[in-house]
């Protein structure tokens, strides 16, 4: 991955009394497939449409390829934008939709028909020009309103939740076809979406975002594996947030145990978060356990069994491939590796992780 | 199913008295005095009377006039219809409002107003004398009926185009800007062609009314003027309807013109709300 491409500098914005974005600093390089994940409300999509020039800041600049565009409309912006529910033309058929900008660009004929071909073969969807847009089905459409987007050759790709409307089936296959047209067309994408699986699968980085303020950037595995906060575990997947105390480095106690960990450098008797991800929980026998506790649900979910278990006065979620009946007397072990220490909130802006969903 | 559409029609029963009694039977009269004289034989006179010059010069003026006003009240409608949709919502709403409120209002009173307005030494003419202004009278003249037409007509252009307006998603004139277009080309490229359904039946709705209008041109025309309304007004007052009949006829061909050439693009006005 290459130099910033999108740098956005200490970007407020409010709509009235509610602040949306407060001093939002964030880079996007060139050819990474950046994601912002947030619950709704927490301005990942007004960040976009900033990108994107539908909404200008308050404060910040926003400076693309080297210089600042921040006062630049979207029609004189090297980036498109997918919409939320496709918004596609629909007095115009897919040629012409796809067609669009290249006209407006006052691109030769011959040149705009190759184009129109060549998206259509790139989303699937050969053959369509003469269909009008609302004849055709969510994933169509979808793919269409990329199509339109990608002819224009694009430096940055916005999506605005594209997948949201499509069914759970259909989400999952265009998860695959956008990866796929990432590595074809070799362009940047800035994804929003609300969903987790959806930014672990595609992103190379996640920007998670909440109530205006970025939680944590990093790789899908960096967010998933370390999370930073209680709100990026909480958020990210399932996971088991517990109040502890550092005694030392690597030794952590919660529900009054001591439980061995990795990590270091937080002091002694400092008070901390602990977080485990319900697949490093391992039930074993009772004796065998650090702590011990009984099993009060049980659920297929069929990868795996997932089991909450009451131990020391905390309901645990647990996953696991073998299955422990309710009411069996059960021990506790995590993995040292497993264990993830993060600081409790001190400031205001970490103030700002609690979960609204 | 079948029970169902059954059910359904008999709920359809009353308006189909309604539509059956006072407009197809109405209709029906008009058609069967059309075709005949006060004897009640068969005849075209009656229609054939619009070659007489002064009902073909009073039809002609109709049609200008009528055009000339749906024109003006697109032109003023369109854009006002565009800020409205561009408001926020609680505005918008109390704008419309204002926008209605005349219509309380009995139309006769307000095209009395407007003759107070414009009368010599009315309204206007007072307050421009003071200017030094003299000699803009335009009362008894066809603008004075045109700007009669386009005050009371406007609402009809403006609501059915607001309506089509508020319905397009702003991401579709966002995306068009996204693609390059500035204001102009989204507004002719995307814009007025998704609002084509509401245009069509502001035209309509203008139109029609500012064709046939006869008490607008009697109080701002001062009677002098006569358009197609007032003649087959004053045939009936005259008592004579088949005269009357006739010419409603001949003027019924201009209205379905209209409609059918604005009118095409119904369909659009379903399509206009996008992905479903």
């Amino acid at each position: 991955m290459g130099n910033k491409l999108i740098d956005l500098q200490g970007i407020s914005k409010s709509y009235g009394k509610h602040m949306v974005l407060d001093d939002l600093n964030l880079y996007i390089r060139e050819n990474e497939f950046l994601t912002l994940l947030g619950p709704s409300g927490c301005g990942k999509t007004t960040t976009l449409r900033i990108i994107g020039g539908f909404e200008k800041p308050d404060k910040g600049r926003v400076v693309f390829d080297g210089q600042d565009i921040t006062n630049l409309p979207p029609n004189k912006r090297h980036l498109n934008t997918v919409f939320q529910k496709y918004a596609l033309f629909t007095h115009l058929t897919i040629a012409e939709n796809i067609a669009f900008g290249l006209k407006i660009k006052n691109k030769p004929k011959a040149y705009i028909d190759d184009k129109i071909k060549y998206a259509l073969k790139l989303v699937n969807l050969d053959g369509f020009e003469n269909r009008m847009a609302d004849s055709l089905s969510g994933g169509q459409q979808q793919r269409i309103a990329i199509a339109r987007a990608i002819v224009n050759e694009p430096k940055v790709l916005l999506l605005d939740e594209p997948l949201g409307a499509l069914d759970l089936k259909l989400r999952q296959d265009m998860q695959y076809e956008l990866i796929r047209l990432k590595n074809e067309l070799g362009i940047t994408f800035v994804f929003v979406t609300h969903d987790q699986e959806e930014a672990l699968t595609m992103s190379d980085t996640i920007v998670v975002m909440n109530q205006g303020y970025i939680q944590q950037v990093g790789t899908p595995e960096k967010i998933y594996n370390e999370p930073e906060n209680a709100f990026v575990a909480d958020f990210i997947g399932d996971s088991n947030i517990i109040p502890g105390t550092m005694i030392e480095d690597e030794l952590v106690e919660f529900l009054n145990a001591k439980f061995k960990c990795v990590d270091k450098g937080f002091g002694n008797n400092t008070p901390v978060d602990v977080v485990i991800r319900p697949e490093d929980v391992e039930l074993v026998a009772p004796e065998k356990g650090i702590i011990q506790g009984t099993v009060t649900h049980l659920i297929f979910k069929g990868v795996h069994y997932e089991m909450e278990v009451m131990a020391n006065g905390f309901e645990w979620l647990v996953q696991s491939t073998k299955m422990w009946p309710v009411g069996t007397k059960v021990g506790i072990k995590v993995d040292p590796f497993n264990i993830q220490i993060m600081n409790k909130p001190e400031s205001e802006d970490e103030e700002a992780v609690g979960v609204d969903e | 199913m079948n029970k169902t559409v059954k059910k359904n029609a008999l709920f359809a029963s009353p308006y189909i008295v309604w539509i059956a009694a006072f407009i197809i039977i109405p209709l029906l009269f008009i058609v069967y005095y059309g075709f005949t004289d006060r004897a009640g034989n068969f005849t075209l006179e009656n229609i054939k009377a619009i070659a007489r010059p002064e009902y073909y010069e009073a039809l002609a003026l109709s049609l200008i006039l009528a055009v000339i006003s749906t024109i003006i009240c697109l032109l003023l409608a369109y854009p006002l219809a565009l800020i409205l949709r561009n408001m926020n919502m609680s505005k918008q709403g109390f704008i419309v409002f204002i926008f209605i409120l005349p219509m309380w209002m009995n139309f006769l009173l307000r095209t009395y107003a407007w003759q107070a307005i414009l009368d010599i030494n009315g309204v206007l003419d007072v307050f421009l004398a003071k200017f030094g202004i003299t000699g803009f009278n335009i009362i008894n003249t066809p603008a004075a009926i045109v700007l009669g037409m386009v005050y009371d007509y406007l609402p009809f252009m403006v609501l059915p185009i607001y309506n089509v307006l508020v319905k397009i998603d702003d991401n579709v004139i966002n995306a068009a800007r996204d693609l390059g277009a500035n204001f102009w080309q989204t507004l002719f490229k995307i814009i007025i062609p998704l609002s084509k359904a509401g245009i069509a039946s502001g035209i309509i709705m203008v139109f029609v009314p500012s064709l046939t209008t006869f008490v607008i041109s009697d109080i701002l025309g001062g009677g002098k003027l006569l358009l197609i309304g007032n003649i087959v007004e004053n045939k009936v007052k005259a008592d004579n309807l088949n005269l009357a009949a006739g010419l409603s006829l001949v003027l019924m061909i201009f209205i379905v013109i209209n409609m059918v050439f604005s009118g095409n693009d119904e369909s659009d006005s379903v399509k206009v709300k996008g992905g479903k």
